[in-house]
């Protein structure tokens, strides 16, 4: 636990100690507040559904932004060395960084409370679809971040993680959407639509908070998190 | 305290090292010779459970670095090649972070980093990001963090390269200071270090251990040479110097204000300075410089490492 929480507060720190995390912050507010806010005084409804509908996308980019890094800059400074060396267990390693990520992720939201307070001001929106929104952008940004993180640790350079990481957060969002779908078989259909990224998302969203959206969210990080862990620990014996 | 037995890493067709077996006793200070691309790095990966053997074992402490990788980690200090660190942080909170990972306590921690900072002379640098730091400073940092947890074994790759000639020597000192009480296996291929602080050497080129001992152990397997300057007619004195029976080989290597340097090598078992001393006296020819030379660990290195080509 003391290890873990050695990792999880260096990798956090890390953020901030570059000009990375304001860069990030900065143009992740500005650029869904622009988005935002271009259309929401002709719309002239006190709603947050165009700002959580813009969100996936901007998560594509900003994501793998965020965990690019996380294992690539290890590998190609050397330091992934000095790690594994130390009494460290893997899964130690793998949670510190995902949680950090997601402590990062999470200050981004917080930050972008000024949305909703600027709604509330101009006019009297319903509750409910704000909050299941940030619930739904909360879950998918952790799906998000772990499968950019165990991307990060296929390769040693910073921007093929965060290309690899847009066109597979973005496959995996699309994979349940009308565009694939509508090609498959009958059967398939079900399963694609389960699998997609972005399904789960719009009925959170809406503000129905369906606890099958949350496990699934929650496997989807699981299942990616053990993929890193296994991966790493395979890496040494071959 | 480390034993290998018949380690061998491939990678691909390559085999990097090649079935090597050695041991290191507490206290000791080995160093790891050879060229370049000897298999020395790969080594020391596998001893700090970095990499994984291709077959054979090692342990260190008696916990073998697959099965018990953990406790072998706890009770080494490494450096590895090129210092790498988190470059973002500040020397202070880096060994902070190590140390945190280490589980030392946080008042175990204030008295040894005093300790660490001396040693290693990090106090002017202490609050600086470790991005600003020169090579030197980095290499400091990188030996501070290897000994913060006062491991048992050492484990340093290259450790002074990229130092200026006093920061070498300060940390061959170092080393040297540390060795008193813990076992130390630091690679190299920079001869004069093994000389300065080793007390036993392993050759090792091409994968392959070639030589392994003593430093004296080690000079004796190579020849001695006798050096004697003389004034004189060159193929004379040669000649003379071939035929009293001492030497194998003579050879005029060099001239300088009539005299000519001969380097003679004795017949194996002989000395033959004084003898060579004789002959020029018998002869009355003028000598202005004589020696006997064994041969430095440089000649060995040279001698092992090329004929295996």
């Amino acid at each position: 636990m003391k290890r873990f929480a050695a990792i999880f507060k260096k990798e956090f720190k890390s953020y901030f100690l570059s000009p990375i995390a304001y860069v990030y912050l900065f143009v992740f507010i500005g650029l869904t507040n622009w988005l935002f806010f271009k259309t929401f005084f002709i719309s002239n409804q006190a709603s947050m559904r165009a700002y959580f509908g813009v969100l996936p996308i901007i998560f594509l980019f900003f994501i793998p932004a965020v965990t690019m890094r996380l294992w690539s800059e290890e590998k190609k400074s050397g330091t992934i060395e000095l790690l594994f060396t130390l009494p460290l267990q893997v899964v130690e390693v793998v949670l510190g960084k995902f949680l950090a990520a997601y402590a990062f992720l999470c200050i981004s939201l917080i930050f972008s409370f000024s949305v909703p307070i600027s709604v509330a001001m101009a006019g009297d929106p319903e509750w409910g679809p704000i909050i299941g929104g940030y619930a739904g952008a909360f879950f998918m940004g952790g799906a998000y971040l772990a499968i950019g993180i165990f991307i990060s640790n296929l390769t040693e350079n910073q921007i093929i993680a965060f290309i690899l990481g847009v066109v597979i957060t973005f496959g995996m969002y699309i994979l349940g959407s009308p565009i694939v779908t509508f090609s498959l078989p009958n059967f398939a259909v079900p399963v694609f639509t389960f699998l997609g990224l972005g399904n789960h998302y719009d009925s959170i969203s809406r503000g129905v908070i369906d606890s099958r959206d949350i496990i699934y969210y929650l496997s989807v990080m699981g299942v990616f998190v053990f993929l890193n862990i296994h991966f790493i620990e395979n890496r040494k014996w071959r | 305290m480390i034993q290998v037995q018949n380690l061998k890493k491939t990678y691909g067709t390559i085999t990097a090292v090649d079935d090597i077996s050695f041991e290191v006793q507490k206290g000791d200070i080995i160093g790891f010779l050879g060229p370049n691309g000897a298999g020395k790095t790969t080594t020391m990966k596998i001893l700090t459970c970095f990499l994984g053997a291709t077959s054979g074992t090692a342990s260190i402490g008696g916990f073998d670095v697959e099965k018990d990788s953990f406790e072998v980690r706890k009770r080494i200090g490494y450096l590895p090649e090129n210092a790498p660190l988190y470059t973002d942080l500040d020397v202070l909170s880096f060994l902070r972070f190590i140390a945190e990972i280490r589980q030392i306590d946080t008042a175990k921690f204030a008295s040894k980093i005093d300790e660490i900072i001396i040693t290693c002379g990090l106090k002017s640098v202490l609050r600086r990001p470790i991005s600003q730091l020169s090579k030197g400073f980095r290499q400091r940092v990188g030996l501070a963090q290897a000994m913060i947890h006062d491991p048992d074994v050492l484990i340093l790759d290259e450790p002074t390269s990229g130092l200026d000639p006093n920061q070498i020597i300060e940390i061959r000192e170092l080393i040297k200071r540390i060795g008193r009480e813990k076992t130390v296996i630091l690679s190299t291929h920079i001869l004069p270090e093994v000389s300065a602080t080793c007390s036993r050497a392993i050759i090792i080129n091409r994968g392959k251990i070639i030589a392994q001992g003593t430093l004296d152990e080690l000079s004796s397997m190579s020849k001695e040479y006798v050096y004697a300057k003389i004034r004189g007619d060159r193929s004379q004195i040669e000649e003379k110097l071939r035929s009293f029976g001492g030497a194998q080989s003579v050879e005029a290597t060099g001239e300088s204000d009539g005299f000519t340097m001969f380097k003679l090598h004795p017949v194996s078992g002989r000395r033959i300075a004084e003898d060579v001393f004789k002959l020029a006296v018998a002869n009355g020819w003028s000598m202005s410089e004589l020696k006997a030379e064994g041969a430095s660990l440089e000649e060995v290195f040279t001698q092992l490492t090329r004929s295996g080509q």
